[in-house]
């Protein structure tokens, strides 16, 4: 079987004014329909830059390995450049949700037209069919008195309903694979739980591919069925959540699940990462992880060895530098 | 001498509100009827959702907001403060006893200044030391407690990390020698890894120069593990409060346990659904009679449904104060 979305050797490289920086190293993935891929990490570990790169929605200094692919229905979609083409991935068969609701949304423009609008540019349909499908997304995500919302500007809606609207928006063209870049990370936490809840049944009912990008170890293991950690622009360990999560290999995984605040065993002391990550101006040579290791070999200290994933268990992949570290 | 650093009694906060310049003028509770006492060197702890009042609450006790009813005393070694019949120059003296750390570090700082100007403006405002020389030497010391490197002082913002900046936020905070420290969501901007050290530091500080904090965050694991006691606020009103371990491990207000089983687990397996809250907080322009939590309720008594019932802390063990309405409530 082919898979929904697949990437491979994807370098991402910024030309800024301090010079040449990498923002992605070498990222392999794949992705099957009706999983939910996690991807964790600090900020500025090159998740967003992941995902943005499929919808190919990076600025324009950015630039892209001659031999990096990513593929959707066997096309490589970095090398769409035509506006046709473009269109397919965004909005069409790729879908975003982003972080900040409020930013999402035009302030001036009533949310009913955003919505409209999009589904008019992606499927063929007139407008009032346009609404009324988009009518029905709003009742489905859980927006009561549909109808009115459609009909308002994004500041008369709370943090909550923007959000649901967001993701309304984003599925009624039908997208095949869902970028949902921190979705939950700007609502209280009983507000989270409500929209975690609603993707879910989301997901199963559409039968998407989900990229679900966020830094909250905790939400990830409620919604993901694998999970890749990305530390500076690498995947340092990759595989299904049950295994990161409670077998984890890389100590950078390691890392970031103790310092999670544990509810349920508040003796533990909270135990940092020590340092802090590197500017991406003075990344790491060979082990990117290796500045930060709490007990790394001494090959990886001295920057001897080579970054790549093997894998020590099925669907198990870690940085073959760090297996032998502490 | 008084066991406690802060009491706030039957504290309201209200602002006006006027929807046009036709309407009339409305007033919005924000805080409403807030009983506190913070003992000295505790670490108490606010939670709740985004328009509960935490904030307005540090600021009314900061005295950075006006108080509408009741007082806030702070009680320092000499003499107590009433911030509602303060002086102008009492309020001076205050500012060096009481300070803020805010939640962004990356808004906080000016960039254009360096990080030493940064932390030693509070000493210059106040008036606090005589000398460059006197300044620069408690500058380094507080830099030096908050484990920023000495060579750093002499940078910008924009050269540091968020961590870093936070440190350098905290040592302005600091630097006043304050006794009593509000920290608004101080560690919610910053990463998982970033965020056990800036509360590890805070520990330690606490420990090395004495201080209370009043601790506002949403995020109740963080709560759980640095306060001594904690107050749950909904809607302008504190609807629970306890030991925190007494709250985490007996929460007695529904809502308490909502937002306990909210937090997603680490644990794959563990599929146990949050007790969903149905709807979202209302808004405080128009808040429910009675008990303010009604409306979300998973399972209110009759008299609370119809909004029959006053609200008010009731102690229901010793030092577990829960909201007598919502006592008997699922």
């Amino acid at each position: 079987m082919t898979h929904l979305l697949e990437i491979n050797n994807l370098d991402v490289k910024f030309d800024t004014d301090e010079g040449r920086i990498t923002a992605i190293d070498n990222v392999s993935l794949t992705l099957d329909q009706g999983k939910v891929l996690g991807i964790v990490g600090e900020s500025g570990s090159g998740k967003s830059v992941t995902a943005k790169s499929i919808m190919q929605l990076n600025p324009g200094n950015t630039i892209y390995n001659d031999n990096a692919e990513i593929i959707i229905d066997d096309e490589n979609v970095l090398k769409f450049t035509s506006k046709n083409d473009l269109k397919k991935i965004r909005g069409g068969k790729v879908s975003m949700i982003f972080q900040e609701p409020m930013a999402s949304f035009a302030p001036a423009i009533k949310i009913g037209y955003q919505m409209v609008e999009q589904l008019m540019i992606h499927k063929p349909m007139d407008k009032k069919e346009a609404k009324n499908i988009s009518i029905d997304m709003l009742n489905r995500v859980g927006i009561a008195d549909a109808e009115k919302r459609f009909n308002q500007y994004a500041f008369e809606l709370s943090g909550g309903m923007r959000q649901r609207a967001m993701i309304a928006m984003a599925l009624s063209t039908m997208p095949k694979l869902l970028l949902a870049d921190e979705p939950t990370t700007a609502l209280d936490v009983t507000i989270q739980a409500q929209v975690i809840n609603l993707m879910k049944d989301i997901i199963k009912e559409f039968n998407m591919g989900v990229i679900f990008i966020t830094h909250d170890l905790g939400v990830i293991a409620q919604v993901a069925d694998d999970v890749a950690v990305m530390y500076l622009g690498s995947i340092v360990e990759r595989g299904p959540v049950n295994e990161i999560l409670k077998n984890p290999k890389h100590p950078y995984t390691r890392g970031l699940l103790n310092a999670l605040p544990d509810i349920n065993n508040l003796d533990a002391p909270l135990k940092p990462i020590p340092g802090n990550i590197p500017s991406p101006l003075d990344r790491p040579s060979a082990c990117v992880f290796r500045t930060r290791c709490p007990d790394p070999t001494h090959d990886c200290r001295e920057g001897n060895t080579e970054m790549g994933l093997i894998e020590v268990s099925p669907g198990h992949w870690v940085d073959k530098c760090c297996v032998n570290c502490g | 001498m008084n066991e406690n650093i802060v009491s706030v009694n039957n504290l309201s906060v209200s602002f006006d509100y006027q929807e046009n310049f036709l309407s009339k003028k409305q007033k919005i509770k924000a805080v409403n009827n807030i009983n506190i006492k913070i003992k000295k060197g505790s670490f108490f702890g606010l939670v709740g959702e985004s328009g509960s009042g935490k904030t307005t609450l540090g600021r009314a006790i900061l005295g950075a907001n006006k108080i509408s009813q009741g007082n806030v005393i702070f009680h320092d070694d000499e003499k107590d403060y009433d911030l509602t019949s303060i002086t102008s120059k009492e309020m001076k003296e205050y500012r060096k006893k009481a300070q803020l750390i805010f939640q962004d570090p990356y808004a906080a700082l000016s960039p254009r200044m360096t990080v030493r100007d940064i932390i030693a403006e509070p000493l210059e405002v106040m008036k606090i030391t005589n000398s460059r020389e006197e300044t620069d030497e408690r500058v380094r010391d507080i830099a030096a407690k908050c484990r920023l490197n000495l060579e750093h002082l002499r940078r910008f913002p924009h050269a540091f990390s968020g961590g870093q900046r936070q440190r350098i936020s905290i040592a302005r905070a600091l630097v006043s020698n304050p006794k009593f420290i509000v920290a608004d969501e101080s560690v919610a901007a910053l990463d998982v890894s970033i965020q056990a050290d800036i509360l590890n530091l805070l520990k330690q500080l606490q420990e090395d120069l004495n201080l209370t904090y009043l601790f506002i965050s949403h995020d109740l694991s963080v709560v759980a593990h640095v306060c001594d006691i904690v107050a749950v606020m909904y809607l302008g009103h504190i609807v629970e409060m306890a030991p925190s371990r007494e709250l985490f491990s007996n929460p007695r207000h529904s809502y308490t346990k909502a937002l306990l089983s909210s937090i997603p687990s680490i644990d794959p397996e563990n599929k146990s659904k949050a007790i969903e809250l149905q709807g979202e907080i209302p808004s405080a322009m128009n808040p429910p009679s009675g008990c303010v939590f009604r409306t979300r309720c998973p399972n209110p008594t009759h008299d609370c449904k119809e909004g029959n019932i006053e609200m008010g802390l009731k102690e229901v063990s010793p030092n577990h104060w829960v909201d007598q309405c919502c006592v008997n409530c699922g």
